[in-house]
C-alpha cells in the first residue's frame, strides 16, 4: 500500500474520531504504535524507553486531536509529537542520570531485615484488603485511587483518561483517602 | 504486562472516553480575535487621550513613525507565529516571522532617541516610571488572554510559544503607549521601555511556559 494512501486512511481516521467515531479512532490509534515507535527509535532513545514515549504519545494525540486540520497531511502532526515527546524522555533521563547511581549488585546484595516468606503472605493479604476497601469505594473515588494512587498516573492522564475535571480528581482522591483510613482504623489525618 | 497488551489497553481507555471535539480554527483567525482585542482597548484609550494630540505629535515628528509601525507590525505578527506554534506539526521557524517587524522597531526607537540626543526637543516631560506601569498594565491582561486562547491548541515548545505571546503584548502595548508618550524619547525612556518590554517577555515566557505546558504534558 502506497504512502500516500496510508496518509490518507489516516487522515479520514483522525476526521471521524474528531467526530466522536470510537471504532475509527481505535484503528487509528493502533496504526500509528509503530509509526511512533519508529519515529522514535529513530532518535536514537535507549530501546527501554520507546515503549513509554508511545504512551505518553498516544496521550497527547487524544488531548491534541482537535488541532489536527484534516486539510493538512496527518503524519508530519503525527510525528512533530511523537518527537516531542521523545525529546522529553530523553531530558528526563539524562536529568535522572545525573541525579541517581544505577547499582543493581548493591541493591542484590543489600540484606532483607525479616523473613522473605513471612513478608511475602502479609503483603498479599495486605494487598487483598486494599483492593476489598478500594472496590467498594463510590465510582468516582474508586477511580481517582486507580488511576493517581495505584497506577500511578498523572492528573493530566487520569483527567484525559477518566473525562473528569483534575479538580474532581483531586477531591475524589482525597475523600478516598479519608474513607479508607477510616475503615483501616487510622485517624483521618494520618497517612494510609 | 507486555508492551502490547500495554497499549491496546491505553488505546481502549482513550477510544472509550472518546467526545467529539470541535476542530480549532486557522491560527490567523485566532489571531485576529486577539488583535480586535487590542483594537478595542486602542480605541478606548484614543478616546481617553484625544486624537487631537496624536496627530499633532505626528506632524512633528513624521518619521518617528516608523518605530510606531513597527511596534505595531510587531504586535499581529508575533500573535501569528504564536499561534501557528501552538499547533503540532507546523514549522518552528514561523518564530522568526515578528523579527524583521521587531529590529524595525528597536531600530527607529534608537533612532529616534539619538536624534533626541543631538537636538533635545521641547516636549512635555513623562515620568519613565509612569511608562513602566502603563506597558506592564496594558499588556498584563493582553498576555492572558493570549495564554488562555494559545491553551486551546497544543504547543509543544510551551517556552517559544509564551515567549512570542509575551512579545506580540509588549508590542501592542508599547503602540497603545505611543497615545500618551512624545515619540522623540530620550535614552533613559528608552531604557525603562526596553526593561518594562523585556520584563513582560521573560513574566510570559516563565508562567505562560507552565500554563501552556500542561495542556500538553
Amino acid at each position: 500500500m502506497g504512502g500516500e494512501t496510508v496518509e490518507a486512511r489516516l487522515a479520514e481516521r483522525m476526521q471521524a474520531a474528531q467526530e466522536g467515531d470510537a471504532v475509527a479512532y481505535r484503528q487509528l490509534l493502533r496504526d500509528c504504535v509503530p509509526v511512533i515507535a519508529r519515529t522514535v527509535r529513530g532518535l536514537g532513545l535507549p530501546p527501554d524507553r520507546v515503549e513509554d514515549v508511545v504512551q505518553e504519545t498516544l496521550l497527547t494525540i487524544h488531548r491534541a486531536r482537535a488541532t489536527y486540520d484534516p486539510a493538512r497531511p496527518f503524519l508530519p502532526w503525527l510525528r512533530a509529537i511523537a518527537r516531542r515527546r521523545a525529546i522529553d524522555a530523553a531530558r528526563l533521563t539524562g536529568r535522572q542520570g545525573a541525579r541517581e547511581v544505577h547499582d543493581p549488585e548493591a541493591y542484590e546484595g543489600y540484606a532483607s531485615d525479616g523473613d522473605a516468606a513471612s513478608e511475602a503472605i502479609e503483603r498479599q493479604d495486605r494487598a487483598r484488603l486494599v483492593g476489598e476497601a478500594v472496590a467498594a469505594l463510590p465510582a468516582g473515588q474508586r477511580q481517582a485511587v486507580e488511576h493517581l494512587a495505584l497506577a500511578d498516573r498523572s492528573l493530566d492522564e487520569a483527567a484525559a483518561l477518566t473525562g473528569r475535571s483534575k479538580g474532581a480528581l483531586k477531591v475524589n482522591l482525597h475523600r478516598a483517602l479519608k474513607a479508607l483510613r477510616t475503615r483501616f482504623g487510622g485517624e483521618p489525618g494520618e497517612d494510609v | 504486562m507486555s508492551d502490547t497488551t500495554r497499549h491496546d489497553r491505553l488505546i481502549g481507555e482513550l477510544a472509550a472516553t472518546l467526545r467529539p471535539v470541535r476542530r480549532l480554527p486557522p491560527p490567523w483567525k485566532r489571531a485576529a480575535g486577539w488583535v480586535v482585542l487590542v483594537v478595542a482597548i486602542g480605541v478606548g484609550l484614543l478616546a481617553l487621550a484625544g486624537s487631537d494630540i496624536v496627530r499633532h505629535r505626528l506632524a512633528a515628528n513624521p518619521d518617528a513613525w516608523l518605530a510606531v509601525l513597527g511596534s505595531a507590525l510587531t504586535a499581529p505578527l508575533a500573535a501569528y507565529a504564536a499561534f501557528q506554534t501552538s499547533v503540532p506539526g507546523r514549522n518552528p521557524r514561523w518564530a522568526l516571522l515578528p523579527v524583521p517587524a521587531a529590529l524595525l522597531w528597536v531600530g527607529a526607537s534608537g533612532f529616534g532617541c539619538l536624534r533626541s540626543w543631538i537636538a533635545p526637543p521641547s516636549r512635555d516631560a513623562v515620568e519613565p516610571r509612569d511608562c513602566l506601569v502603563f506597558i506592564v498594565c496594558v499588556s498584563l491582561p493582553l498576555a492572558i488572554a493570549l495564554v488562555l486562547m494559545l491553551r486551546r491548541a497544543c504547543p509543544l515548545r510551551p517556552g517559544l510559544t509564551a515567549t512570542l505571546g509575551g512579545l506580540a503584548s509588549a508590542a501592542a502595548a508599547a503602540t497603545l503607549l505611543n497615545l500618551f508618550h512624545p515619540f522623540d524619547v530620550a535614552a533613559t525612556d528608552l531604557a525603562i521601555h526596553a526593561v518594562a518590554i523585556a520584563l513582560v517577555v521573560l513574566a510570559t515566557r516563565a508562567l505562560g511556559a507552565r500554563a501552556l505546558g500542561s495542556r500538553t504534558t
